[in-house]
């Protein structure tokens, strides 16, 4: 188990004091205008070798997304906006760094906007987190309090944070789909390119990170990139913060090394499977939207971005469902697929009418009221919609149904079967001759 | 995609305006943004509205607001629809529970308190209940997985329930009162069960450049306190205060709050605003006190020994009711540890 020395997140259950006070006492704050007085140059070497990723999902190097934004400000002003519409089914790790936290981030995010050259941000934060904006907000006010933030303050980068919110859709976690519902539009994707980095917020350079990426810059920064490196396996380096849920005996979050093996996690921080071992039956590994991993591949996997990709899922936002053997599969997915039919913006045929479908069919092929030929026509619908959209909302909404046909074809088509050995519920009545 | 229309014409109100509060709000909202770009407040200023108005949108606060920022009314009815937050027909006046139902709290039951909702409510969600104080819907994700199933209520996330738990959520509003929020089982929030196996080396300093962090070990004991229990005459006076409270306790409704009931048999302790120098004490080195209930201590207001160490009969009576530990503080005699933690001693769990 990571030692508690090594946690970046001290704070992440709120048992200790969360006012600014408090988190400089925890180390927070410390050295903050030595690294900015080092130049941007210096932080996003510092990012880049300490081999952080985003923790937004997609795994991309952040340092190199940092480098993207123009070096000269060609008179458009440069902004950093963070994600924090955490909405991935299984994802609750941002909350609580927003709740209990909060100054992680904002220091994070002075330092990220040096980094790119940004003297505005804005944190978007999920309409339904209400508490943790305001938490947020207090955090922020402390900081304008003490000199921390604004113009001329005490660390010697000019920087105004501000907190904004959406109302309600999964689509704007999206990073063009956020920008737009910042400009007060209807959470659209935009086509791209051109990338936010040359025309994102108001058409100006800008930068979307997620919540976890931009909180752990201040203190790769302080302990150093090697000491960031030094967990986990190559490339897939660092701490994370994991959020199991699902069929464990005590679902929780918690920070941990990367590539800590599958067992380690659920046995030692989550009490173990309900039921025990013997009855897991598949694993979600990074939110709803990758493929699931059935018990026996998973067991002994490290949690990571390769390791899981090998397995054909991927790490995503560490957010694990588990699932025991008590578990209609079927019936899991075709929630999960709801949830892509809910959410879906609308904009791109492809996923408009491919969602409701797949999910139409998942619901009947539920109970059973299907045909084995639909499996396929399914899997092709699937891949017709995969890579057919602007966005990965169409990806994430196929992935799911893909990987319960290769994994639980055959518990499809034993609810097939058991529903036409007796399709009626009731015996039909036949009137007597 | 969802589709979601407007409340129809018969109860929409004919005029919507902020109030002062709410307008001096919108217009510092406003000017988070580039001016030019004022239409950037759009959801902040819809969301200030709804609360306003009784948790739903009407028409007239959609067009008030387009007027307010410069905005046609459509991208702002746009805007309203395509936001599933948006209520735009009238909720319960006591409660809009809203139900997570994504695949991480169906796994863990939410499908039993969406029967509870559709028994209790109405049978369809987005309706009032028959004394208009309800209405319900099953949303997605709303992010607290780890505590699953939940519920929202307005700004409030109610969690870790159950089918008995959340009738009591319901039988609280339903009296007009305001449910503790967070957890219904006893959890602080996302740590595991029973308590945090992480983050007990605290204060450590994280700050150390080259990661050379200092956990802060506790000192090491001058003597071991004494190892006498109480008096069988202690023990005694205990047993008639705890049947004391006991009956006390009795005449209360069975669902008044913990405060309520332990207002009845004590005095609240007075409470510190923060810990001195932002240091708490590690109050868990008192025997019996674990990481939940270290945490209610730290609501609050106790974070040292000696604060325990100075409770008088009064503060033990109440604070032991508001733990719901009757007669625990005097068995486990956290005074007379906290006093001995305090001057420096070791802890008995050490």
């Amino acid at each position: 188990m990571l030692a508690d020395k090594d946690r970046i997140f001290t704070n992440i259950y709120g048992f200790h004091d969360k006012s600014l006070k408090g988190a400089m006492a925890r180390g927070h704050w410390d050295g903050t205008k030595g690294f900015i007085a080092q130049g941007r140059d210096w932080i996003i070497q510092q990012i880049k070798d300490s081999g952080l990723r985003g923790r937004g999902g997609a795994g991309f190097p952040t340092g190199l997304k940092w480098s993207f934004m123009p070096k000269q400000s060609d008179g458009r002003p440069h902004y950093l906006v963070v994600n924090a519409d955490e909405s991935e089914p299984g994802t609750c790790k941002d909350r609580e760094i927003l709740r209990n936290d909060p100054h992680t981030l904002v220091e994070g995010c002075l330092i990220a906007a040096c980094a790119m050259g940004a003297h505005v941000g804005y944190i978007y934060v999920r309409g339904e987190f209400i508490r943790e904006r305001e938490a947020l907000q207090r955090a922020i006010d402390e900081c304008y309090d003490a000199g921390l933030l604004g113009k001329g303050n005490k660390n010697g980068w000019d920087f105004d944070l501000y907190v904004h919110h959406g109302a309600g859709a999964y689509i704007c976690g999206e990073e063009t789909a956020l920008l737009e519902s910042l400009e007060g539009k209807k959470g659209q994707p935009r086509l791209k390119p051109p990338f936010p980095a040359n025309m994102g917020l108001y058409g100006c350079p800008t930068t979307v990170n997620n919540v976890e990426s931009i909180a752990v810059t201040p203190t790769i920064l302080r302990r150093g990139a090697t000491w960031f490196s030094s967990f986990g396996a190559p490339n897939n380096v660092g701490t994370k913060l994991f959020c199991v849920s699902g069929h464990v005996n005590k679902p929780a979050t918690f920070e941990e090394a990367m590539s800590i093996p599958f067992s380690e996690l659920v046995e030692k921080h989550c009490g173990g499977i309900r039921g025990g071992k013997d009855n897991l039956l598949a694993v979600i590994p990074g939110g709803s939207s990758v493929p699931l991993v059935p018990a026996e591949q998973i067991w002994d996997a490290p949690m990571d971005f390769d390791s899981l990709r090998a397995l054909r899922s991927g790490l995503g936002t560490a957010a694990v469902i588990v699932l025991d053997k008590s578990t209609d599969v079927v019936k899991a997915i075709t929630r999960i697929s709801y949830f892509y039919k809910h959410e879906s913006c609308g904009q791109c045929t492809p996923c408009r009418e491919g969602t409701g479908w797949m999910w139409r069919v998942l619901t009947r092929m539920s109970e059973g009221r299907a045909q084995k030929k639909e499996i396929d026509m399914l899997l092709e619908v699937a891949g017709q919609v995969e890579g057919h959209t602007i966005c990965a909302l169409g990806d994430a909404a196929a992935w799911p149904v893909q990987g319960l046909i290769r994994h639980f074809r055959h518990e499809i088509e034993k609810k097939i079967d058991a529903y036409s050995a007796n399709p009626h519920g009731e015996p039909v009545r036949i009137a007597a001759e | 995609m969802s589709v979601r229309r407007l409340a129809p014409d018969e109860v929409q109100p004919a005029s919507f305006a902020f109030t002062p509060d709410n307008l001096a709000w919108a217009q510092k909202t406003i000017g988070k943004y580039p001016p030019e770009r004022k239409a950037s407040a759009v959801i902040p200023l819809l969301w200030r509205a709804q609360e306003q108005h009784a948790y739903w949108l009407p028409k007239a606060a959609i067009e008030y607001i387009a007027d307010m920022l410069d905005m046609p009314y459509i991208r702002v009815f746009e805007v309203a629809t395509f936001y599933t937050m948006f209520q735009l027909q009238p909720v319960g006046k006591k409660a809009h529970i809203q139900v997570c139902g994504t695949t991480p709290c169906m796994l863990r039951g939410a499908e039993a308190l969406i029967k509870v909702c559709k028994s209790r409510i109405h049978h369809e969600p987005f309706h009032l209940s028959e004394d208009g104080d309800f209405s319900w819907e099953e949303v997605e994700c709303a992010g607290a997985c780890v505590n699953a199933p939940m519920i929202q209520v307005f700004s409030d996330t109610y969690e870790d329930l159950t089918p008995e738990s959340f009738e009591k959520v319901l039988d609280a509003f339903a009296r007009g009162e305001k449910p503790a929020p967070g957890p219904q089982n006893g959890r602080h929030g996302s740590e595991p069960e029973g308590g945090a196996l992480t983050l007990h080396d605290l204060p450590f300093n994280a700050a150390s450049p080259g990661g050379t962090a200092v956990a802060e070990k506790p000192k090491a004991a001058p003597a071991a306190p004494a190892e006498a229990g109480p008096s069988a005459e202690a023990l005694v006076l205990a047993a008639r205060e705890e049947a004391e409270i006991k009956a006390k306790l009795a005449t209360l409704s069975a669902d008044a709050t913990p405060e309520q009931k332990a207002d009845a048999v004590g005095s609240r302790p007075q409470g510190l605003p923060a810990a001195r120098d932002a240091k708490a004490d590690k109050l868990q080195r008192i025997k019996g006190i674990g990481p939940v209930n270290e945490g209610k201590l730290h609501a609050l207001g106790i974070f040292h020994f000696d604060q325990v160490a100075a409770w008088t009969r009064e503060e033990i009576r109440w604070v032991g009711t508001y733990l719901s530990f009757p007669g625990r503080i005097d068995r486990e005699e956290w005074t007379v540890q906290a006093k001995s933690l305090a001057a420096g001693g070791p802890s008995a769990k050490e």
